[in-house]
């Protein structure tokens, strides 16, 4: 990987924008549900980002960090919405 | 006109981890502060990523955001009004506690300033640099976590350890949950798989590349988490005498390693050189063993069934479940 | 050449991403702003995929950020479900 243009790393600063737009629902939105998609968001925004930096930093280990975060984004979506049996 | 982006980048990171930070802390509504947190932690794992730390940003990743998360979410589930009105401080507390914030705070930012005046002869990386051949390890950070700082990662360990047994100390088990539809099914036909390689993955490649023991154990325990979530109640446990042995594992390996090379003269913890990148890994596969066991087990909330002192019969409400 | 056509589909990318913010934002209620959020997202990403594996070039990593790609679809679709499915058992339609 090459050090790239500085059009990937002005893209990456947009996105982290758009990404701070999104959690204007986090702070405003009525229900969890309507927050929980914020994080949803950052989920798939943060793998955006990561992928972005991976090239313009020349780290191909960011793209590891970007499965890993890809992996994890659907238990926080799975925690907040399974339900527990009842109690005895 | 680059400089001049990664200045806008770093101090958006910064502006945005101070602000959410304040947000979720400060905010009278536990929900919003619960979520709040989980997207601190997942803009903390794209800072670390930034500053080039991709160890720190996979454990990150994988520890705050998700299993932090996680357990927020199911510790929101017990308060029914979640307000955070009751326990704000007011009168004289508050004014002490706004005291001591500002001493800690100057007390850092002395720190801090000192540090950037004064760096000091030689920086650790470079001393880290300069042994790592001996390591037995090319990843900088596992050698530094696994051979050079070893003492303080088998007391990590024995935190965890002694984290889990409070936890279990404080009652059984929470109930589990109930089964999944298909989709949430379908979803962990596929992801617990993964989850487990990947951890797997992680666990092998952290003696080269960014990885580890922390980082694989956590994977390995979000696997267990999302069994669990999706109904099973064994939620891929072993049984309770099998748990034991892998919880202990972490710490007793790494202990007997410790041990066992005295007895050939060196110090305590101490490897071997031609020994080293071995040892790291069976220390280190015991360690993320005992790590996902640990993390899944403290998910739980309490003791499994299995664990309960007394082997007498006598039923309680919640052994009913089990 | 090849340059620009990478460019368009970085900017591309990025701009869908840009589109779902909107929608979250902008849109009434929780499904609308779901189903902005998860189709335009995961089309930005496809889009910025296809870019960084034109300027990266390599195989394997091309393979791999497609890997992620179909991923992080599978895990978005199986998550708006499930939030989907919690909206509506709660009554917040």
């Amino acid at each position: 990987m090459t050090e790239s243009d500085p059009l990937v790393l002005l893209l990456s600063f947009v996105l982290l924008m758009t990404l701070v737009l999104g959690l204007v629902r986090a702070l405003r939105g009525p229900t969890l549900e309507d927050r929980m998609l914020s994080v949803q968001l950052l989920g798939t925004g943060g793998v955006a980002v990561l992928l972005l930096l991976a090239d313009v930093m020349a780290a191909r280990a960011l793209i590891d960090v970007a499965l890993a975060l890809a992996l994890l984004a659907a238990v926080a979506a799975a925690a907040l919405t399974r339900r527990e049996v009842d109690r005895g | 006109m680059e400089t001049v982006l990664w200045n806008l980048l770093d101090l958006a990171l910064a502006g945005l981890l101070l602000g959410l930070g304040w947000a979720a802390v400060a905010s009278p509504d536990l929900k919003r502060g619960v979520i709040l947190f989980i997207a601190f932690g997942l803009l903390l794992a794209i800072t670390w990523a930034r500053l080039r730390a991709p160890d720190l940003a996979l454990a990150e990743a994988a520890i705050g955001a998700g299993i932090s998360g996680a357990l927020l979410l199911l510790a929101l589930r017990d308060d029914p009004s979640s307000e955070a009105g009751d326990g704000i401080a007011t009168g004289p507390v508050a004014w002490m506690t706004a005291l001591l914030t500002l001493m800690l705070a100057g007390l850092f930012g002395w720190a801090l300033l000192t540090a950037l005046a004064n760096p000091g002869p030689e920086r650790l990386a470079g001393q880290v640099a300069a042994h790592l051949a001996d390591s037995g390890v090319t990843n900088p950070v596992t050698a530094v976590l696994l051979n050079f700082r070893a003492y303080d990662t088998l007391l990590e360990l024995a935190v965890l350890l002694a984290a889990l047994l409070g936890i279990f100390a404080l009652g059984p088990a929470r109930p589990g949950f109930k089964e999944g539809g298909p989709v949430l099914d379908g979803l962990i036909r596929w992801l617990v798989p993964l989850l487990v390689v990947t951890g797997g993955y992680l666990l092998w490649v952290g003696a080269h590349a960014p990885g580890g023991a922390f980082q694989a154990g956590a994977l390995l325990a979000a696997a267990a988490i999302l069994l669990r979530l999706g109904g099973r109640e064994g939620g891929g446990f072993p049984g309770p005498v099998l748990q034991r042995w892998v919880l202990a594992g972490g710490v007793g390996v790494f202990l007997l390693v410790g041990l066992a090379v005295t007895v050939v003269g060196l110090d305590f913890l101490e490897y071997p050189r031609a020994w080293s990148g071995v040892i790291i890994l069976l220390i280190e596969s015991f360690a993320t063993l005992a790590i996902a066991a640990t993390l899944a087990l403290a998910y739980i909330g309490g003791r499994p069934s299995g664990w309960d002192a007394s082997s007498t019969g006598r039923t309680t409400e919640r052994q009913e479940q089990s | 050449m090849a340059e620009w056509v990478t460019f368009a589909f970085l900017i591309a990318g990025v701009g869908f991403f840009a589109a779902g913010s909107i929608g979250l934002l902008r849109l009434p209620d929780l499904h609308s702003r779901l189903h902005a959020l998860t189709k335009a997202d995961n089309l930005g990403l496809g889009l910025l995929v296809v870019g960084l594996a034109l300027l990266d070039g390599g195989l394997v990593t091309g393979i791999k950020l497609f890997l992620i790609w179909l991923l992080v679809m599978a895990a978005s679709a199986a998550s708006s479900y499930l939030i989907a499915q919690q909206a509506m058992r709660r009554g917040s339609r």
